[in-house]
């Protein structure tokens, strides 16, 4: 059974402004917000059927919600990251915390290279695809790549709309590819359509992307995604999926959804 | 010339990725070259890859330009070492271990900068200036005891040549010779570069000077005028040569005949085997070569329109050498000191008729001269083709059908 790391809203908020999504001046509602995260729980827990593990929220910590980027899990292994923000450096400690508090072998990357966790790096079983250039460096990869004996394909990032990995490329169960391509260059492009059918690389249409369709949750066939994304939803049905369209828009003000606020354990 | 570069490394799943293609597809992009020194495909999926990348440009300023538009996509400066040294254990002796210098342009690393090697030439060593932190090579006989040589290979780099800029017989990369190839376009060509020296020459621009070294068979064979001539247009800056060529190009003027031949008639002079000697004695009793010109006792031929033009004439002795004539230099290794003096500025040299003087000139040459090695033996070009310049063009031919031609080529009427 699949596990998600969680981190209620509590202290959710824009208080600075690191992607062109935020702005301290569109403020969060944050009744709204909080009912929007208990909804995402309420369907990750009784229609795809997760186990959540929920963290400890920290007041001046607005985006501890986002668990997607406090490293990655595999195999009892985990990683914390290393943000590129100042802002979100002193979230590293508490998510290294955690995993030590759970058990985990916690590998740590040297000091000064900057790896955002899983929402820079997500894949397949045996290939995994790391986004760099925008948060996390290329360099780190490499480094992953040989801790874990996976595979990493590094994807350039070049659109500032589309900051991590997870909001424009999301790997699916059955091996297809949920993405939105002008987020990549084109050798980028041309290395994903190498790697993947035609047939099984579903592409996401731009305002759907700008609505974070490819920032989804897949556990098996199920699919948890933000909710104004019909296209998406059509798409993924046709692929035997079942998706779960979520209102999430709150989060959105400050450029996350389903996918960014989940971090998947195994 | 195309001198800055840096190694970087590109480590991972470079090749499916198509990261390496990125990297070298940007350096070219920004008018860099990359050499892939080595490549490492990783044997599996999992297995990483690894590339080894020469990044070239023309100037310092291209260069890291060009390294911080590749860093991020994960090439890495290659950390590099200083190169070692160790000091000189006695006058004329390198230490043990000294790095033997190419005729290609070097850098060595010094205090963690990379510094050109001053008027570099095959087969001697490198000499470093901790305190101003230059370096030069040096040879074997001038070394002082304490010098700081460099030993071993660490922390030296040798630059390759690029291809020339001019589409003319000397940008071919390979450096044949053969007796059976048409001599006419590669005369052409040779008169072309002639004629842009000149004009590089009168303008004082630098590396504009036209060398030639050569022997006594172009007096025999009756390339004394056409020399003369390119000497006086001012197509010739500096002449090597020995004792002989001096010595029968004046024996033409003051008797008529090189060698004891008749230089008009083509036969045996009576007693003419002496005209040389009698040459040598006369200029020695004048006391040097330009005041018998000066005087007017030495009207013609290539010494007279050296001594008009200026030319630098430096004259090395062979221990066959007559007399010698007053100027020559006996002692091999001031000759060859004062030789290699004369050459900074040259930007093209002719290597005519004279197997000694080619070749020790030809190992004086950076590899970045082009030179012209024209000889009836094929062995002489071959030798200095051999040096590995692309830029040596062999000729086997007539010493004076070659300057003839040339000097036709140039507008002379012979």
């Amino acid at each position: 059974m699949s596990r998600l790391l969680v981190c209620s809203p509590d202290y959710f908020g824009i208080e600075y402004e690191i992607n062109p999504w935020m702005r301290r001046s569109n403020a969060v509602n944050s009744e709204q917000a909080i009912r929007q995260w208990h909804h995402l729980m309420q369907v990750l827990e009784q229609d795809v059927g997760v186990v959540l593990d929920r963290m400890k929220p920290v007041p001046g910590l607005p985006d501890l919600v986002f668990t997607a980027n406090a490293g990655i899990v595999v195999g009892g292994k985990a990683v914390p990251s290393r943000f590129r923000y100042a802002e979100r450096q002193k979230e590293e400690a508490y998510f290294e915390d955690w995993f030590r508090g759970q058990g985990y072998e916690v590998v740590t990357l040297d000091p000064g290279r900057f790896f955002e966790g899983a929402g820079d790096l997500l894949g397949f079983p045996d290939t995994w695809f790391g986004g760099y250039r925008q948060r996390s460096d290329i360099t780190v990869f490499p480094t992953i790549s040989g801790w874990f004996h996976r595979e990493i394909i590094p994807l350039e990032l070049v659109d500032k709309r589309f900051y991590h990995l997870d909001t424009c490329l999301c790997p699916l169960s059955g091996g297809e590819l949920l993405y939105f391509p002008p987020a990549f260059d084109l050798y980028g492009q041309e290395a994903l359509a190498e790697r993947i059918a035609s047939s099984r690389r579903l592409v996401v249409q731009e305002a759907e992307a700008l609505r974070f369709a490819c920032n989804a949750v897949c556990v098996g066939k199920h699919v948890v995604l933000p909710a104004g994304c019909p296209e998406t939803e059509s798409l993924l049905t046709s692929c035997g999926y079942l998706p779960h369209p979520v209102p999430l828009d709150e989060f959105m003000k400050s450029g996350g959804s389903a996918k960014c606020l989940t971090l998947a354990l195994d | 010339m195309m001198h800055d570069q840096e190694t970087v490394l590109l480590q991972g799943h470079i090749i499916d990725s198509l990261i390496l293609a990125k990297v070298l597809d940007t350096i070219l992009m920004m008018g860099g070259t990359f050499d892939l020194q080595d490549v490492q495909i990783g044997k599996t999926r999992e297995e990483p890859s690894r590339a080894r990348i020469i990044v070239r440009a023309s100037s310092a300023k291209l260069l890291s330009e060009i390294l911080h538009a590749i860093q991020p996509h994960g090439a890495s400066v290659e950390s590099e070492r200083d190169c070692r040294l160790s000091a000189a254990p006695e006058d004329g002796i390198f230490p043990d271990e000294f790095y033997a210098t190419t005729h290609l342009s070097t850098q060595v690393r010094v205090r963690d900068r990379w510094v050109e090697v001053e008027q570099i030439e095959m087969d001697l060593g490198i000499c470093v200036d901790l305190v101003n932190l230059t370096a030069r090579t040096i040879p074997m006989g001038q070394v002082k005891r304490g010098d700081m040589i460099v030993i071993g290979r660490e922390g030296v780099r040798v630059i390759p040549l690029q291809r020339p800029r001019e589409r003319d017989v000397f940008s071919f990369m390979e450096s044949q010779v053969s007796a059976e190839r048409p001599h006419g376009h590669i005369i052409g060509d040779i008169a072309r570069r002639l004629v842009q020296l000149r004009t590089g020459f009168r303008e004082g621009k630098a590396g504009s000077k036209v060398l030639l070294a050569g022997g006594p068979a172009i007096v025999h064979a009756g390339g004394r005028e056409a020399l003369a001539w390119l000497i006086d247009e001012e197509f010739i800056h500096v002449l090597f040569c020995g004792n002989a060529l001096p010595a029968h190009d004046m024996e033409v003027d003051l008797y008529g005949t090189s060698l004891g031949y008749g230089h008009v008639a083509g036969r045996v002079v009576p007693h003419g085997h002496e005209h040389h000697l009698r040459t040598i004695n006369r200029i020695r009793a004048i006391g040097s070569i330009e005041a018998a010109v000066r005087s007017g006792i030495v009207k013609t031929g290539i010494m007279a329109a050296c001594v008009r033009r200026g030319v630098h004439v430096v004259m090395a002795g062979t221990i066959r050498d007559d007399g010698p004539l007053p100027g020559v230099i006996t002692d091999s290794l001031e000759a060859q000191a004062t030789m290699r003096r004369a050459i900074p500025g040259i930007g093209l040299a002719l290597l005519v008729a004279s197997t000694l003087h080619a070749v020790a000139t030809g190992n004086l040459l950076p590899a970045t001269v082009p030179s012209v090695c024209v000889d009836v033996n094929p062995a002489v070009p071959t030798k200095l083709a051999d040096r590995g310049s692309f830029q040596a063009v062999g000729l086997v031919m007539d010493a004076a059908s070659f300057l003839r031609e040339l000097a036709r080529e140039l507008g002379a009427r012979l």
